[in-house]
This record gives structure tokens, C-alpha cells and sequence, in this order.
């Protein structure tokens, strides 16, 4: 009935009622002090594939790679003949494990909030998402605003609470968006005023006004700070600002700009503004027209991040190509394709395979866009992105090439620990599906005492723990097969929306 | 391959297939009648694959499929060798032609206001010249099912429970005319659903309500919607017995003749358990044609699906679950768990920019568990036949319709190139806006 139906369910769901945390059979094992990798093909991505090779992990660390490798006794064995291993995939665009909406709408410079500070460890789209091989990812603000929420790098680290999950010494980002999103061209409610900026002209011209009072910021604590140091006692301190600070923090390159767009014009025009201020743009965002001006991305150093074959949902995506990562890789753009969407990521090693039939990439150059070039665009491909000695032991193990849409992943492993095993998931079903029956006969029972209760389901069912208790409690009309209804998220990727977000 | 000889191969076939005469979209003179597809490995998908084959196509039908084959003289000849060929793909649900650019409102014709359409019909709405037609045909796909109210982002708002007539098109024509195979195909049906919990897009919040006022509304729809069907009966029997002057004509009621006759079959949208039962139960009670459009649980009642005969077009397997605690790889391996339980499917992309996943999306279903010869089944010859089509095209046999495609390798994989694409046994253009874009940008001067 409801037309956004399709949507609501292509999309994923915030909390069921049954289950709450991670279920206990998908936790992963404590990692073994060492693992051995063997009889597998190893796609390095960094230098080639080794044919019947072995892995060591050590600490978490990749230790050894080779045709074999010196594996210490009592190490774990994992043999992976018929099996490729790839580095776990990087997903430089994602909204997943956010409590609640993605974007603080209301104002066009939200650069005081932080995602970091809603992450939910409990989304089941990590798991989700870990199935699918990704072991780090890049979670955005929304693109609501010109200047948008600060951003952080998780790893997947499924089971782990919310503190666990950022990527230690990454550095943070800024979402910044441009184009219809933040003019709200494809958003209005009836009765609202319009909120500025409203054009394209009016985009670059709040990320102007908001850099110029930044650069403002900056110099009157840099006189603050010297007048400190100088020994003056009488120096009053600037009123903090915390929409400014990290602007400023962008302006000392210590805060990554991950700017979502378009069109050719409005690429060129943050590319002229960022110059303008002295900062760098580190990651353009969606980017389908970056084909068009692809030597002016490379001139700038920015990376371009981009979908595999999405267009035509809204006026911008019209020109876009599936052969937009070919130009621009050819171009010399470091070239990633991500997700936007918890579902897209679970079959990113696909969306990179694209690449090769829309504009010829090779197999090593497609892979490096959903491993090492997203890795880079997020300044830790010292650590992620490749399979080489010293880096975390993130990787990906799956029954065909990956680059294949028959290839299915049989195991994920971050920081040398196994998150994700496919048999070890098969295996724990039935234990859930019965814990699931007797938590659905126990509420059932409850119902059966008051038989009078009228069910609002979902009043409390987003917070863990009160959910299992109210949310799920049935009506005594209701069929009993069915469990309770979940509630639906709203959209949260550009696609979903046609560009409401 | 490495990258250069590849760009230096696809220019080389793109030129080639300029240099090609005949070519559906690029030529006024009238297209040979006879070609002569030679020395491929072809799928007919009624026996086994044919080794060094030859397949004759003979004004817009298949003459010949088999070994040891003559080319029949005045045949345009197409050398296959080391290429295969196979029936073109068909995706059974999208918005083809009904949707240009999702978010201009202007430019979307896809859902009728109002709950009850059944006269709509989306042959008429349907855009030859549609951008989606020419990037979709490159992917292998020569037929699709155009279908109303069957989702996407229409800013007109709700979507009906009977929606209108879902129309089958070739992916190449002039016109609606030449692109015709069916103008009706199906009648939508969107089956209501109980829901408490409901997003509401203009005040972007989260509605709730008490389950019985859920309820409530539901059974009042399918009433509703068992009224309609009443009445449309009462107004055929009027058609067979009265004269012109005993009754009103009504538009609706006479779209809805065919229905209630069991003529056309009802494409009934219906996701979660719950909801197909009830509407396997009306369907069975109306006597209603059903084909299951959605279907993310249909495994839950694969018995009921398969004892009752009705087929389903299934949502892409690229899709999450429907529920949190489901397995993570439920709706992927669902393919696999119908086929073993004897329920017959088709995929589909329920899309139209991303109707090229359709072989995606089948390969995903054969990575968990379908065997895949299923799976091109159920891209070509499945939705035909569900759709009553299959007397015209979705194998390759002699008297079918020459819709057919020649690639470079397994149709399902991503990295599969089409190098020829046969529509009504016209060789068929396969360029498109976004090949001619990718072309115009490639050969930018260096800046």
C-alpha cells in the first residue's frame, strides 16, 4: 500500500524486538595468537597474486607472506585451497551502525555535530556488511547541508561496543555536500520556509562565508596563544565556537573534507574555494559527473569516490556512466567505489568488477578501488588496503574470484581475529531460531494474562531492552507466526530518496 | 587483456558495429530478412548447449537452430566463433518507459492517484525514446514487463491496490506499436499490508497507530477490493446477457471483465508471509489468475505457492532481509530453497535504472545454492511462460521470435560483454547515451 514500501524494505531496519545484541554464536572467537593461511590464491593487490600461498598473522599483524610461510606450532590453520584471499574492503561512503537519522538537517553549516558520537554497535548492518567482506568503512554525515556533520572511520568490529569500533588514528572527516541535496531541491514540506541556500551560487557561497569566519577563528586564538606565550596575563581567550573548530581543523589539514556532488560545475567550484582557503579536498563524493573534469580532480589531489552504475534518479544523476571510474582512474584520479547503502556494501568486490566491462580496468586495478585507493583516500593504507608484511591482518576469504558475481565470502577477519565465518554462522541458525521460538512463547504467555492490552507496538522498541518487554507483547487478534512488526528506518542514501538526503 | 588493447577492442566493436549496415536506430533502407548466425555455442535451453552451431533468422523469427546448418543465400553472415548465443533476457517488472528521471515529478508516469485503476494502462504512458531502453538492451535484456504502481519514488505519493494493466514490450521500436508484444500482460494488485508503523515522507517522522486501527484499515481495503471484483462480475454478466441500454458502461468495471473471467492474470505485490497467504486465500476465493510480485518471504509458504500453482517474480536477491534476525543471506539463497520445493520463479529488477542487475542478480542466486541453468531459465524462458509469452520468445527454437543475444561469454557475469543483440530478428543497436558520453569524454584533450 504504502508507496514507499519497496523502499522501507530495501532499506534496513533500526532494532528488531527479539533480538537485541549480537547473537552469541556470531561473536567472534578471541583471536588465536597466530593464524596460518594456506593453499590459498593471494591477491596481494599491491603486488600481484601468489598462487598457492600462505598467510601468517601475528597479533593481529600480517607477519609473513609466500609460497609457505614459518608458522609457529599451535597456530591456527585455515586451509583455503580453491580459495582466494583479497585485503578487507574499504567502503569510503557508508551510513551504517548510526542511531537515528543521518543527517542534522536544520541549519546549512552542521559542523557541530559528530557521527561518532551515535555510533550503534548494534546495527545488524555491520554484520551484515562483514558478510559481505567489508572490514572498514567510512561513515558520513548526511547530505543535507553545504557543510555537513563530522565524520569517522570504523572498523567492523561486530560484537565490539561502540568505543572499539573507530579506526585508531585515523583522522576524522567533514561532510560536505553540494548540488540539489543541500538546496533541497527534491525536498519541501508544505507551509516550510525555504531554507538558504536555495541555488548552486548559494552553496559556494555559505562554504565561503563559513571558511572566512573559520580563517577569522583561527587567527584571533593563534593572537590569543602568542599573547599567552609572550607572558601576557591580562590576554582573554576567544569564545569557543564549536561550528568553527573543525573548520579550522580542516584549514590545518588535521580533518579530512569528503564532499558529496555531482555535476562538473559544482566539482570545480569546491576545487576553487578549497584553493581559495588553502585546504585540500580529500575525497569528492558520488562524483558521476567527475568523467567530465577528471584532469582538474587529479590536478587538485582530491580522490573521487563513486558508485559502480547508479543514474537517473534525480536531474544530476542523468550524465552519469558506469565507465566514470575508467575515466577518471585513466585520468589519474585515485579511484574508489562505494556503497551509500548498507545492502550495496555487501557486494562492493561485484560493483568494482563493473569496471572492467565500462572502460576496460584491469583485474588488479578494479580490485584496488574497493581495497588500497579507498584506503588511501582515507590516509591509513599504511595500515589497511593491501596484503603486505606489518599491515592489520584484514582480510577476505572467498570460494571464486571476487571479482565474479558467483563469488561467495566464506570468512572476514580484522585485526587477525575471524568476525565473520560463514559455516560458523550456518551452524549457530538453529540454536538462534529456537531461542527466538521460546523468547516468542514467553511473550506469549505474558499477553495471555492481559488479554485486555492494546498493543502500541514500537512505542519503546529503539532502545535495547525495553523492546523485548513491550514491543513485542502480541494482540490477541494477531496472527501468531508473525513476528512483531519492526519499525522502518527512513531512508538514509541519496538513491533511496531521490535525493532527499 | 590490459587496458589499452581493451579500449583500442571496444572502440574496434563499436566501429564495427557502425560499419554494419543494418542496424535497428542507425539505417532507413529495410534490414535483410535472413542472417546467418555461424560457428556459435548456443544455448537453446531446450536440450543441451549446441557446440559450433549455426542459427538462421528468417524475417523476424528463428528458421534453424542446430549443426550442419546451410546459410541460405542472400544471408547476411555473422561469424560467432568463440561467442555464444542466447534468448535475450526478460525482466518482468519494471518501470520502463513509465520513469525518465526519479526525482522530476514531471517526468514520472508510473502511479495513478487514487486506490482503484484498473483501467490505467502502462502501454500508453510508456516513452519509446526512453534513455533507460538503449542502456538496458545493452545489458542482454530484449523484453520487459512495463508495470504501474510497482514502486520507485512517484512524488504524486500513494500507490492503488488495483493499480493497472502492466504492458510486455520488445526493447526496440519506432513506437509503442512496433515495441508491443502484450498491452496487457497482468493487473496489479497491491496487496495491503497491516502496518502500525509508517513513514511518512511529508513530515519525515515516523507514524504509528494501534495494531486493531491498522487492522481495521486492512480489512476495509480488502473488502474494498472484493467489491470491486463483485461488481466487476455483476457487469460482466450484464455484458453476456444484456442489451446495450440495461446498464451503464463503466471503464473500470469493463478493465476488470478480463480479471474476474480469469483471462488475465493478477500481479499481486505482497512481501511478507502474512500478507501472500491472505492473498493466495482471496485469489483462490475470486478465482483469480495469481503471479506473486515481491515474494521476500514467499519461502515461508513455498507449499501453499507450489500446491496452488502460482509463480512468482521474485525482488532482487540484492536486497536485504525483511527481518533484523533473519540470515544474513536470506533473500540470496531463497531462489535455491523455491526451486527445490517445486515453486516456479522469475527474477526481475523491479527498476529501471538498475534493470541491468537482472543477470547480477541471478548469479547471486546461483552462488547460493540455484543451479544456474535455473537461473538463466529464470531471465528468459520462466517469465515468459508465467506471463503466457512463451509461445513467442524465451528459448531458441525454430518459429520463436529472433529476440537474442550474442556475448562474449556467461550472460549472468558481470564482466560479460554483448556483441550482438537481436530484437524480432533485427539486429539491434546496442550504443547508448552513456557509451556515447563515455566516448565524447574519453577523447577530452588533455587539460
Amino acid at each position: 500500500m504504502n508507496p514507499f514500501r519497496a523502499a522501507l524494505i530495501t532499506t534496513s531496519v533500526l532494532l528488531a524486538s527479539v533480538a537485541t545484541a549480537a547473537p552469541p554464536d556470531t561473536v567472534a572467537p578471541l583471536a588465536p595468537a597466530a593464524i596460518v593461511i594456506q593453499n590459498a590464491t593471494i591477491l596481494t593487490v599491491s603486488h600481484g597474486t601468489i598462487e598457492h600461498g600462505a598467510i601468517l598473522i601475528q597479533n593481529g599483524k600480517i607477519a609473513e607472506i609466500g609460497q609457505s610461510v614459518h608458522a609457529p606450532s599451535g597456530a591456527q590453520v585455515i586451509d583455503a585451497a580453491g580459495e582466494f584471499v583479497m585485503p578487507g574492503i574499504v567502503d569510503c561512503h557508508s551510513h551504517i551502525a548510526v542511531d537515528g537519522s543521518v543527517n542534522e538537517g536544520s541549519v546549512s553549516v552542521s559542523s557541530i555535530v559528530n557521527i561518532a558520537e551515535v555510533l550503534n554497535p548494534d546495527d545488524i548492518d555491520i554484520y551484515r556488511d562483514l558478510a559481505g567482506g567489508v572490514t572498514t568503512a567510512n561513515i558520513l554525515h548526511g547530505s543535507a547541508n553545504s557543510i555537513g556533520g563530522q565524520t569517522v572511520v570504523i572498523k567492523l568490529r561486530w560484537g565490539q561496543p561502540a568505543a572499539k569500533l573507530p579506526f585508531e588514528g585515523a583522522l576524522p572527516g567533514i561532510k560536505f555536500a553540494l548540488g540539489e541535496n543541500p538546496k533541497r531541491s527534491n525536498f519541501s514540506r508544505p507551509g516550510q520556509p525555504k531554507r538558504y541556500p536555495a541555488t548552486r551560487m548559494g552553496v559556494e557561497e555559505t562554504i565561503r562565508g563559513a571558511f572566512t569566519e573559520a580563517r577569522d577563528y583561527q587567527r584571533s586564538w593563534a593572537d590569543y596563544n602568542k599573547r599567552v606565550s609572550g607572558g601576557d596575563k591580562s590576554a582573554i581567550p576567544p569564545r569557543r565556537d564549536l561550528r568553527l573548530e573543525p573548520l579550522v581543523e580542516v584549514l590545518e589539514g588535521k580533518r579530512y573534507v569528503h564532499a558529496h556532488c555531482y555535476r562538473e560545475d559544482e566539482i570545480l567550484m569546491l576545487l576553487r574555494v578549497a584553493k581559495e582557503f588553502g585546504f585540500k579536498v580529500r575525497t569528492l563524493q558520488h562524483v558521476l559527473e567527475g568523467y567530465k573534469v577528471a584532469d582538474e580532480i587529479a590536478a587538485s589531489g582530491a580522490g573521487a569516490s563513486t558508485f559502480s552504475d547508479w543514474w537517473s534518479y534525480k536531474v544530476e544523476a542523468f550524465e552519469a556512466i558506469p565507465y566514470n571510474a575508467a575515466i577518471m582512474a585513466r585520468r589519474g584520479v585515485i579511484v574508489s567505489i562505494n556503497s551509500d547503502d548498507a545492502e550495496e556494501a555487501t557486494h562492493l568486490n561485484q560493483e568494482a568488477a563493473k569496471s572492467i566491462k565500462y572502460g576496460g580496468m584491469t583485474h588488479d586495478d578494479a580490485l584496488k578501488m574497493v581495497t588500497l585507493n579507498p584506503a588511501m583516500q582515507l590516509g591509513i593504507d599504511q595500515r589497511v588496503g593491501s596484503i603486505d608484511t606489518g599491515k592489520d591482518a584484514d582480510l577476505v576469504i572467498y570460494n571464486h574470484d571476487p571479482l565474479s558475481a558467483y563469488a561467495v565470502v566464506q570468512k572476514t577477519i580484522i585485526d587477525g581475529r575471524v568476525y565473520f565465518d560463514r559455516a560458523r554462522d550456518i551452524a549457530g541458525r538453529a540454536d538462534l531460531e529456537k531461542e527466538k521460538k521460546s523468547l516468542l512463547e514467553k511473550e506469549k504467555k505474558a499477553a495471555e494474562k492481559k488479554p485486555d492490552a492494546t498493543v502500541e507496538i514500537g512505542k519503546k522498541s529503539n532502545k535495547p531492552g525495553t523492546a523485548k518487554t513491550d514491543a513485542s507483547k502480541p494482540d490477541a487478534t494477531k496472527p501468531p507466526d508473525k513476528t512483531p512488526a519492526e519499525p522502518p528506518k527512513p531512508p538514509q542514501n541519496d538513491l533511496a530518496t531521490g535525493g532527499v538526503l | 587483456m590490459n587496458a589499452a588493447a581493451r579500449i583500442v577492442r571496444v572502440a574496434l566493436i563499436v566501429s564495427a558495429l557502425c560499419a554494419i549496415p543494418h542496424i535497428v536506430g542507425a539505417q532507413s533502407a529495410p534490414p535483410p530478412a535472413v542472417y546467418a548466425l555461424t560457428h556459435a555455442k548456443i544455448f537453446t535451453l531446450v536440450g543441451p548447449a549446441i557446440e559450433d552451431g549455426t542459427l538462421i533468422i528468417r524475417d523476424g523469427k528463428i528458421a534453424a537452430v542446430g549443426t550442419g546448418i546451410d546459410v541460405p543465400s542472400g544471408a547476411q553472415v555473422i561469424d560467432a566463433k568463440g561467442l555464444q548465443i542466447y534468448p535475450g533476457l526478460f525482466d518482468s517488472i519494471t518501470q520502463m518507459g513509465l520513469r525518465e528521471i526519479g526525482a522530476v515529478s514531471s517526468t514520472v508516469d508510473e502511479t495513478e492517484t487514487g486506490d482503484f485503476n484498473p483501467d490505467v494502462v502502462a502501454a500508453t504512458a510508456i516513452l519509446p525514446s526512453s534513455e533507460h531502453i538503449t542502456v538496458t538492451r545493452a545489458a542482454g535484456i530484449t523484453e520487459v514487463l512495463a508495470v504501474p504502481a510497482s514502486g520507485g519514488f512517484d512524488s504524486s505519493g500513494g500507490s492503488g491496490l488495483l493499480g493497472g494493466q502492466a504492458s510486455a514490450i520488445h526493447m526496440s521500436g519506432w513506437t509503442i506499436n512496433e515495441m508491443l508484444i502484450k498491452k496487457s500482460a497482468a493487473m496489479v494488485i497491491d496487496w495491503p499490508t497491516i502496518e502500525t508503523r509508517t513513514f511518512d515522507f511529508s513530515t519525515f517522522s515516523i507514524k504509528e497507530k494501534p495494531y486493531t486501527e491498522a487492522k481495521q484499515e486492512y480489512d476495509k481495503h480488502v473488502d474494498e477490493l472484493a467489491d470491486w471484483l463483485a461488481r466487476a462480475r455483476h457487469y460482466a454478466q450484464a455484458l453476456g446477457h444484456a442489451g446495450p441500454a440495461d446498464y451503464d458502461a463503466d471503464v473500470r468495471l469493463a478493465a476488470l471483465v478480463p480479471v474476474v473471467r480469469g483471462q488475465l492474470p493478477v500481479l499481486v505485490f505482497a512481501d511478507e508471509a502474512r500478507d501472500i497467504r491472505h492473498a493466495v486465500e482471496f485469489c483462490d476465493q475470486q478465482k483469480l489468475k495469481m503471479i506473486l510480485a515481491g515474494g521476500l518471504e514467499a519461502y515461508k509458504v513455498k507449499d501453499l505457492l507450489r500446491s496452488k500453482n502460482i509463480p512468482v517474480i521474485l525482488r532482487p536477491v540484492l536486497t536485504l532481509p525483511n527481518q533484523q534476525d533473519d540470515p544474513y543471506d536470506r533473500v540470496l539463497s531463497q531462489p535455491a530453497e523455491l526451486a527445490a520445493a517445486g515453486v516456479k520463479f522469475a527474477f526481475a529488477s523491479f527498476d529501471n535504472s538498475f534493470a541491468r542487475r537482472l543477470g547480477q542478480n541471478a548469479a547471486n542466486a546461483v552462488a547460493y545454492g540455484l543451479p544456474y541453468e535455473e537461473a538463466l531459465k529464470a531471465v528468459t524462458v520462466y517469465p515468459a511462460q508465467i506471463f503466457g509469452l512463451a509461445d513467442q520468445f524465451g528459448t531458441l527454437e525454430p518459429g520463436k521470435l529472433a529476440n537474442l543475444i550474442v556475448t562474449n561469454g556467461d550472460p549472468l557475469e558481470l564482466t560479460t560483454d554483448v556483441r550482438y543483440l537481436f530484437i524480432r530478428g533485427q539486429l539491434t543497436s546496442t550504443d547508448n547515451k552513456q557509451r556515447r558520453l563515455y566516448e565524447k569524454y574519453l577523447n577530452r584533450p588533455v587539460n
